[in-house]
């Protein structure tokens, strides 16, 4: 019989790559804490790990859906603007009418979010244009919405309902709903993702979008499908947000698309589509939440919260793409020698 | 069909309209005077069109470097965030006793120097532009903040707010200043050689290296560029509105790429005019102009820019599909 | 009732005007190798289009088993148990090899509808063994070399018990004993009952593989023969519908002095110690299989990704190339092995092609002489003969051929001294690479030195004065054109990678 095909060598090869990321960031948010630990010893009191993950809790939906929009090599920037404008629509709704239950409130949320995320999927999918201008002009549209809707006036807590406000802030064993929300949604994802074929074709679409084409995949339906999706929960974090900090603001959730894209690209989520884990994606929202509550800690100002983003983001994307390149360069080595 | 109609068709087929983009800005140009006219009789003074430009010759300077780096297949979400920076480290040095032009000179100087920042990191470390200008969209604004927090800075000299809102004659120094840059680069893309190479990246970069052309360096140039014009666009709306905040120029990025995009630049790269971006952010400043003329607030304004901005690409797919079904 | 497993009648097929298929019949027998030969432009990719129900035929009809089919899509053709594998592979990188065998297909677990993993890597498993490959499914695609990417392709239609499988130049990347393995599943997959299509410009190949040839020319069907009744000449003959004279023009040239040296060149993990020298007017053929070495050495003298040690000599001086300015700066231009992506910028027109290295020539303080240009280009464009509707013209809108032209142009307008040609016929049909070597006889004559980059023996042997033989990324012959054979080049070329020579019978 044949020799072996050079390919056996490369088993643990790969299996490096597929977990390097996440072993990588782990390591990383492990250093993060003990650093911060010995700067501030209140880290790693129950109160404070529980604020972190309340802080991080909407972030992780929304970038999870945002990482599935990456990974078919689109982008939303859309979802801080969308964020606000569900939110604020739904607690306009809610302070208004105070018989809406929390649990009808966040489907309202979601089915806002679905349309207007489905507005971005048209946009992207029928009216080919490219994903950056098109959640450009959305994030624009949506925020201008925003103001328009409320006519610039904010809802404030005593507007809303008690029940409303204790959505998000419940506990279920001790564990607030929020955290619940936020978990259900990585489990849900996870599994789409990775045990669906529907998963599976999302990640072919970014891997080699012609060769998805060839193989039949509807690649428009998926791109449209992820942007409902990121929508959906875009939506469902507004009401969240809203509920939590009981307020709805015309600059809520500004910039906020930055922090979920900075949170897949710190998570490993390449940023061209077709590689990337809801692991990572949960890494990298813990290590922003982290790197927040640090900088609180410590008391540092609070303003230096989006140069930090902006140099994470800067960091990580040099980081993995440094990794790519040695790894490239050691299979052509191998191959030739 | 007679020869007459044949001529008309072509004329007026949307194949025409498509390749001469301009002229339908030049229609468009018109429109929105005419509806201005009717919302504010004082309209087409002189002075009062000079006037209106204040509002955006700003985004206008910044336009310009943009209109390169789109051409050359890159993107610089950053512009804003340098300009915020390089404003508030002028600003803060001034208000600690520098002298007003050399402060003036720092400015622009961190300005380009984050435009470098931006080139390194595409070229050296081969990152996507897209990528390193979010990044440092958050940077740079984040060091304003650091600096400034939620304060400002104000109490600028009379001959240093001259820049922003004084006159040279019947028209104002920034239109001068515009007027001057916007020839320079136009000419600069339209004649020359360092043009010719910005095309020619845009459209296949590969090709270009082996071509011989200094790929790297011109982008890093396009970039430093970029950010010295946002410093110089900062310099004259701190001049014009008198003060300095970290929030300086919020949402900036959003007006000037769609300008250039509606200007006719392709967001691939490659293709496109000076002279199609010009009449686009005259298009867009009359449009915001009229819309300020109606009491339209600012957060409803950029409802209609964000619109602008998916038509200015859906338009041209749609007549470019429309045609192609004609011909058929 | 008919022993066709496919059969087309008259297929018409118009493309605005442009008659790309006329009245073309063509049949497929079970557990056959069909070769489909043809110039670049005869109508071989449409014909399989129009099998693979890309394209649907003006007129004329097809049947598969003996019943007439309209393959409305290409998803009805692949229900039908078509699969096409083209040259570049259309795999997902970022995903494993069992994935990409089955996705959009993968195998469900019944109640809760989940992807079944285990099912999924078992069964890539089998697949992959009954074509004698060990190839791990687990691997992701992207670290697998071009052969084994290929082999996936072809596991991945075997999992749909594809009956016709269609192969468009599946060898152009591939080292000889890669395409020997790949002949072996191909010899493997007929013998089973599979029905292969298979194009490629290699004519050898045919005659090695293939059971039957159908020659097109011009999109109209010449004919279809066994291919042990038929010689090469008689072959050609049918594609090109005139003889051949001399397929190789190589006229005797008065050599120079040495203009390029090369010493000691090595780069870390490419090539070692490479040495040779070229001399005016002489055409140095560099030979070896695929992943030799031989673009990287070109690339280092061109200076896209400079040795880390050695020396160049230019003209009796040494060089210090760093980039490709410092290569073009000293005469040496190189045309790479992808023209589409290396050779032209699409969107700008001829003029600007061909003048973009020399721009500066026409410039005063960086302001373009547009006239001047013009003129330039003019005469470049006589010289070759390039065929266009004016110099304005969008250099996308040209043939492959003409296309070709205007990146040599380009070349020849900056008048180096040496030009590296990196595959120069490689995917060029016959008639084209009989003009491309005429032209590299002639600016030879003019005492350009030529280093030709070639996978293609024929074409070392008919074009080269010397041939420089690599292996591996060693230099491991060195033959005149007088003593050069191909058994000496090829065993130069592929002594054994556990150090023991292969002594093998060429195709």
């Amino acid at each position: 019989m044949k020799e072996p095909i050079r390919g056996s060598g490369y088993i643990s090869f790969f299996w490096h790559i597929a977990n390097i990321r996440e072993v990588g960031i782990s390591v990383f948010i492990i250093i993060l804490i003990a650093v911060v630990s010995i700067r501030s010893p209140y880290f790693f009191r129950v109160e404070n790990l529980r604020d972190i993950l309340l802080d991080i809790a909407v972030l992780a939906i929304v970038a999870t859906g945002q990482t599935m929009v990456i990974l078919t090599r689109n982008i939303d920037l859309s979802v801080g603007s969308g964020l606000a404008l569900s939110g604020m629509i739904v607690g306009m709704s809610v302070s208004s009418n105070w018989s809406i239950s929390p649990l009808l409130a966040l489907l309202m949320g979601m089915g806002l979010g679905i349309i207007l995320g489905s507005f971005n999927g048209v946009v992207v999918t029928k009216g080919h244009v490219p994903p950056i201008i098109a959640t450009l002009g959305t994030l624009s549209i949506y925020r201008g919405l925003v103001f328009a809707v409320s006519g610039g006036a904010w809802v404030d807590a005593a507007e809303m309902p008690e029940s409303f406000k204790l959505l998000s802030r419940n506990t279920v064993l001790g564990i607030p709903n929020l955290v619940l929300f936020a978990a259900s949604v990585i489990i849900i994802s996870y599994y789409f993702l990775n045990h669906t074929r529907t998963g599976r074709e999302i990640y072919a679409v970014g891997s080699n979008p012609g060769a998805a084409r060839v193989a039949g995949i509807p690649v428009d339906r998926i791109v449209f499908l992820v942007y409902v999706l990121s929508g959906m929960l875009f939506g469902m974090g507004g009401v969240l947000w809203v509920s939590r900090y009981a307020s709805a603001q015309s600059d809520s959730a500004m910039g906020f698309e930055l922090q979920t894209v900075a949170a897949a690209v710190v998570g490993g989520v390449n940023i061209f589509g077709g590689s990337g884990t809801i692991a990572g994606v949960l890494l990298g929202s813990f290590l922003l939440g982290i790197i927040t509550n640090a900088l609180n800690l410590v008391r540092i100002s609070p303003f230096w919260k989006l140069a930090m983003q902006g140099l994470v983001i800067i960091l990580a994307v040099v980081f993995y793409t440094a990794i790519s390149r040695r790894l490239q360069q050691t299979l052509i080595v191998r191959r030739v020698s | 069909m007679t020869s007459k109609t044949r001529i008309l068709q072509k004329l007026f087929s949307p194949a025409t309209l498509f390749l001469h983009w301009e002229w339908l800005l030049v229609l468009l140009l018109i429109v929105t005077a005419a509806i201005n006219t009717t919302l504010s009789p004082y309209f087409l003074n002189m002075r009062n069109l000079v006037d209106m430009t204040f509002n955006f010759m700003e985004k206008s300077l910044i336009a310009l470097p943009m209109t390169f780096i789109i051409i050359s297949g890159n993107i610089d979400l950053s512009v804003a965030s340098n300009l915020a920076m390089s404003t508030i480290l002028m600003s803060t040095s001034f208000q600690a006793g520098l002298n007003i032009w050399l402060a003036t000179l720092l400015g622009l100087a961190i300005g380009a120097l984050g435009g470098l920042i931006n080139g390194l990191f595409i070229t050296k470390v081969k990152l996507p532009s897209l990528i390193v200008t979010l990044g440092t969209y958050a940077l740079y604004r984040g060091v304003a903040f650091v600096i400034l927090g939620d304060r400002a800075v104000t109490g600028f000299p009379s001959r240093f707010t001259y820049l922003g809102y004084g006159y040279v004659g019947p028209v104002t120094v920034p239109l001068v200043i515009f007027a001057i840059l916007a020839i320079l680069f136009g000419f600069s893309l339209h004649r020359t050689t360092f043009g010719r190479f910005i095309y020619a990246i845009g459209s296949n970069e590969e090709t270009c290296r082996y071509t011989g052309i200094a790929v790297d360096r011109i982008k890093i140039i396009l970039f430093t560029l970029s950010g010295l014009v946002s410093a110089l666009a900062g310099i004259i709306l701190t001049a014009r509105i008198g003060s300095a905040r970290p929030n300086i120029a919020l949402g900036f990025e959003l007006d000037v790429i769609t300008a250039v995009l509606l200007g006719g630049v392709s967001i691939f790269g490659g293709e496109g005019t000076m002279h199609g971006v010009i009449l686009a952010l005259f298009l867009i400043g009359m449009t915001r102009y009229g819309m300020g003329l109606r009491n339209v607030p600012g957060q409803i304004q950029i409802i209609v820019i964000g619109s602008l901005l998916i038509v200015a690409i859906l338009l041209p797919q749609l007549l470019r599909r429309l045609s192609l079904r004609v011909r058929i | 009732m008919s022993d066709y497993i496919l059969e087309l009648k008259g297929i018409k097929k118009n493309f605005s005007g442009v008659r790309a298929l006329n009245g073309v019949d063509f049949n497929l027998r079970p557990g056959e190798v069909h070769a489909l030969v043809g110039e670049n432009g005869a109508g071989k990719s449409t014909l399989v289009k129009v099998i693979t129900g890309v394209h649907q035929p003006d007129a004329g009809e097809i049947q598969f088993r003996g019943q007439p089919v309209i393959f409305a899509n290409s998803l009805i053709a692949q229900r039908h148990g078509i699969a096409s594998i083209y040259q570049e592979p259309t795999l997902f990188p970022d995903l494993d090899v069992a994935e990409n065998i089955f996705m959009g297909r993968q195998p469900l677990r019944p109640t809760t509808r989940r992807v079944n993993w285990k099912k999924m890597y078992e069964e890539s498993s089998k697949i992959l063994a009954s074509l004698g490959m060990s190839l791990n499914p687990h691997t992701r695609v992207r670290g697998l070399s071009v052969a084994q990417q290929q082999m996936v392709e072809i596991a991945k239609a075997l999992s749909v018990k594809a009956q016709v499988l269609i192969m468009d130049e599946p060898t152009s990347s591939l080292t000889t004993r890669e395409v020997e393995d790949l002949f072996d599943i191909i010899r493997r997959l007929r013998d089973a009952g599979t029905a292969i299509i298979f194009i490629s410009h290699r004519l050898e190949e045919t005659f090695v593989l293939a059971d039957r040839v159908s020659v097109l020319r011009d999109g109209y069907y010449i004919g279809t023969r066994a291919v042990c009744d038929i010689a090469l000449s008689e072959l050609i003959h049918m594609m090109v519908g005139r003889t051949l004279g001399d397929m190789f023009p190589k006229e005797e040239v008065q050599q120079g002095k040495v203009i390029l040296k090369v010493d000691s060149l090595t780069k870390e993990g490419l090539f070692y110690d490479i040495s040779f020298e070229l001399k005016q007017g002489e055409i140095l053929g560099l030979a070896g299989l695929v992943g030799a070495g031989r673009t990287e050495v070109a690339r280092a003298i061109f200076g896209v990704e400079p040795a880390d040690h050695g020396t160049i000599w230019v003209d009796g001086r040494q060089a210090r190339i760093h980039s490709p300015r410092d290569a073009l700066a000293l005469g040496i231009a190189y045309l790479p092995e992808d023209r589409h992506q290396h050779g032209l910028i699409p969107t700008m027109t001829v003029t600007q092609n061909i003048t973009l290295p020399i721009l500066r020539e026409f410039a005063h303080l960086g302001w373009v002489n547009r006239t001047a240009e013009e003129r330039t280009a003019r005469t470049f464009a006589e010289r070759l003969d390039i065929r266009t509707a004016g110099l304005w013209q969008k250099v996308r809108e040209l043939s492959g051929g003409n296309q070709q032209k205007v990146v040599i142009a380009r070349w020849l307008g900056i008048h180096p001294q040496v030009l590296i040609l990196d595959e120069p016929t490689r995917g060029i049909d016959v008639g084209t690479k009989a003009a491309v070597h005429q032209l590299m006889s002639t600016m030879a004559a003019q005492g350009l030195a030529i280093l030709m980059i070639s996978s293609e023996l024929p074409e070392i042997l008919g074009m080269s004065d010397r041939i420089v033989v690599m292996r591996e990324g060693h230099v491991t012959g060195c033959f005149s054109r007088a003593e050069a054979t191909q058994e000496k080049i090829m065993t130069a070329a592929m002594a054994g990678r556990s150090g023991e020579a292969n002594t093998t019978s060429t195709q």
